[in-house]
């Protein structure tokens, strides 16, 4: 327990800190809302409509790509800090399993996802 | 810290009894107060200053140079013109998740100093999944940032959110696997035990272990950029094209404190290289006086950071912003094949020299100043050839 | 763990869990979903499993969030305004959750549960003893992983439906083949 107390105290500086600026800028900083101050930024034009809305489907590709990929470093970890126990069996089974992978970033690749046009 | 605090109980300063746990929680308390308000935050300031001075000495400006000497005290009028202003939250925006956004991207920023090992005594917590700790909390800023871009409920807000987002995690792949041949060659994910596995020597240190190595320390300084949405990767911001980002609705200090996180990251960048690849605080033992020594390798590390710290602010100045095609080809056709070879290659190498090649180190350490040696040839041919079209004072 | 730490996280796992089904607004349910996630992360890091509470907060905080994120916006989803449908479907569904709740009290009152401290092995929670694990007991799982992974590329890159480059080549020549044919 004593190992993470650092990582509390940490956590609950940076909340208080953020806190207490932004409570002092709320009591220096003027008070004077109006109706078109607090409008959505739009470039000199009103604005047509909420942001809202629906999004381009290459994020959610990208998105998806990432987990799979991060769901394989996680499962490397292990593997790259016991590499000397493990041994040439290990290594195998790693290869093995980043070729699989592979095969899958060959056959996004091939099929245009990894494209941003 | 364990060894701060026995050598603090050994000297006799805390009395006799004092319990371990009793000193050990003052000692974390002081250290934390002095990290964050003696280093992270002012370093956030002060490097905006550095870095505008820096920035306008490249494109033959002046720069900020009106507050205190030299303009120094620019970021502590920065910082009160943001107190001072207006707090706005738009009337559409999601008002609690606006307002809880800048808390995350600060704590992705100050929970990662928690691991710093600025020497081999003044280490706030040495977990033994260091490394691991770093690359979970700061991906916290993905979650901010989204947070932002969508609670604004603004069009320019979204799109830069997303597209941060979608830069952010793109990038954390190859970074990722960029620390992986660090591991496979120390077998640990400390901070501490990595740094302790090199050398103070440039031969010994892990960027010039194996050509592997070498590599992945690129692959990781560029992510990092990338990750840290330091130009050429700034497109969220792309102020030409998208205002200000995620971060357009916000006003006064909400907004001051994305940015701070941004040039606070620089130092985080900075020091997860420094302790990977450059030998960290490592330096040659001159004194057996602990004091002694660990002010030394804090300036060591310092010294590390603050040079990779300049190298990117120099990037900076240099490079023009890529195209979010670019962008995306950069990370997924070149670095993600490039640093699942490299780890390959380092643990095949691991299998061949488990101890290390000694050789190695001295011959890519020798190549690699001579790379250094041709790079600054030229910078100093363009600067002389510069001069001479631009006459101008460097200091004003 | 201490006690008074497990109750916390509990408290903020079970009000958060509650937040992802109670909340209209799906963005709002999502971020309650990671809160839920990762007070489950600290609490296996405070039972001493610190390596899989990392990697519980890596993929859950990090790529699950901004994966569901980017499916909220994809298919628009808005706030709901409340429940829809038939009244039949309601009595039902009311029902239906009362069956179950039932049957899970059965099943969870202190007579059937039984909860035994095993207490822990050397080198519990660490990496060591997880990447033995891995590499021996579960080594099939581990490989059968990757081959999961393999499927879910294949799907997403298929779901998002877009043609290779070498298919749009084609599909330029044959069009242009069937203008020169129609000149």
């Amino acid at each position: 327990m004593t190992t993470w107390f650092p990582v509390l105290v940490t956590f609950v500086f940076a909340a208080v800190v953020v806190g207490v600026m932004v409570s002092i800028n709320s009591i220096l900083g003027p008070k004077r809302p109006s109706a078109i101050k607090s409008e959505a930024f739009e470039c000199g034009n009103p604005s047509s409509g909420g942001a809202w809305g629906r999004f381009s489907v290459r994020f959610y590709l990208t998105a998806l790509l990432f987990l799979i990929f991060d769901v394989d470093l996680v499962f490397l970890y292990p593997w790259a800090v016991e590499i000397r126990k493990l041994g040439m069996f290990g290594f195998v089974e790693a290869v093995v399993f980043i070729a699989i992978l592979a095969v899958g970033l060959i056959y996004a690749w091939e099929r245009g996802a990894l494209d941003w046009d | 810290m364990r060894t701060l605090v026995q050598t603090l109980l050994a000297s006799g300063f805390f009395g006799r009894n004092t319990p371990y746990d009793l000193v050990a929680a003052i000692a974390v308390f002081v250290l934390s107060a002095a990290v964050f308000l003696g280093v992270a935050f002012p370093f956030a300031g002060i490097v905006s200053w550095v870095e505008r001075r820096v920035w306008a000495r490249i494109q033959s400006r002046v720069g900020p140079n009106r507050v205190g000497p030299n303009g120094f005290l620019q970021w502590l009028a920065d910082g009160v013109k943001h107190v001072c202003k207006e707090d706005i939250v738009p009337t559409d925006a999601d008002p609690v998740l606006f307002k809880m956004a800048p808390y995350l991207v600060v704590l992705a920023f100050v929970l990662p100093w928690a691991v710093m090992p600025f020497s081999s005594a003044l280490i706030l917590a040495d977990l033994n999944v260091g490394i691991l700790y770093m690359t979970a909390v700061t991906a916290i800023t993905v979650v901010g940032v989204l947070m932002a871009g969508w609670a604004s409920n603004d069009k320019w807000s979204l799109i830069g959110g997303i597209r941060s987002a979608a830069q952010i995690v793109s990038y954390e792949i190859p970074a990722g696997l960029s620390i992986f041949p660090v591991v496979l060659m120390t077998g640990t994910l400390s901070m501490q035990g990595i740094i302790r596995a090199q050398g103070w020597a440039p031969q010994h240190w892990f960027l010039f272990a194996n050509p592997f190595t070498f590599v992945a320390a690129n692959i990781l300084f560029i992510s990092a950029l990338a990750e840290g949405n330091r130009t050429p990767f700034d497109l969220p911001e792309a102020e030409s094209e998208l205002v200000a980002g995620f971060a357009t609705e916000y006003s006064g200090m909400r907004y001051l404190f994305f940015f701070m996180a941004e040039w606070g990251n620089l130092f985080i960048i900075g020091a997860i290289i420094a302790t990977l690849f450059l030998g960290g605080w490592q330096f040659p033992r001159v004194s057996n006086n602990p004091v002694v020594m660990n002010v030394l390798e804090l300036i060591t590390f310092n010294v590390k950071v603050l040079f990779l710290v300049f190298v990117s602010m120099w990037v900076r100045g240099t490079l023009p912003r890529v195209r979010i095609d670019q962008l995306m080809t950069l990370c997924w056709k070149y670095f993600v094949p490039i640093a699942f070879a490299n780890m390959i290659g380092t643990a095949i190498w691991v299998a061949i020299w488990p101890e290390g090649n000694p050789v190695a180190g001295y011959i890519m350490f020798a190549a690699g100043i001579v790379v250094a040696i041709v790079f600054i040839r030229r910078v100093v041919f363009y600067a002389k050839r510069s001069q001479m079209e631009l006459y101008y004072y460097p200091t004003i | 763990m201490h006690t008074a730490l497990f109750w916390f996280l509990a408290a903020v796992s079970v009000i958060s869990a509650l937040g992802v089904v109670l909340q209209r607004n799906p963005v709002h349910c999502l971020l309650s979903l990671i809160v839920t996630l990762l007070a489950i992360a600290v609490m296996f890091i405070g039972e001493g499993a610190i390596v899989v509470g990392f990697l519980q907060a890596i993929v859950y905080g990090g790529a699950i969030m901004v994966l569901f994120l980017f499916v909220i916006w994809l298919l628009n989803l808005g706030v709901e305004i409340g429940p829809t449908g038939h009244i039949a479907l309601k009595f039902f569904g009311t029902l239906a959750v009362a069956a179950m709740t039932a049957e899970l009290m059965a099943f969870m009152l202190p007579p059937h549960l039984e909860v035994k401290y095993a207490g822990h092995v050397a080198g519990y929670g660490s990496i060591d003893s997880l990447s033995q694990k891995l590499f021996s007991e579960y080594l099939v799982a581990f490989e059968v992983t990757s081959v999961l992974l393999l499927v879910a590329v294949i799907g997403a890159v298929a779901l998002a439906r877009r043609t290779s480059a070498s298919e749009i080549a084609q599909n330029a020549d044959d069009s242009a083949r069937r203008a020169q044919g129609a000149s």
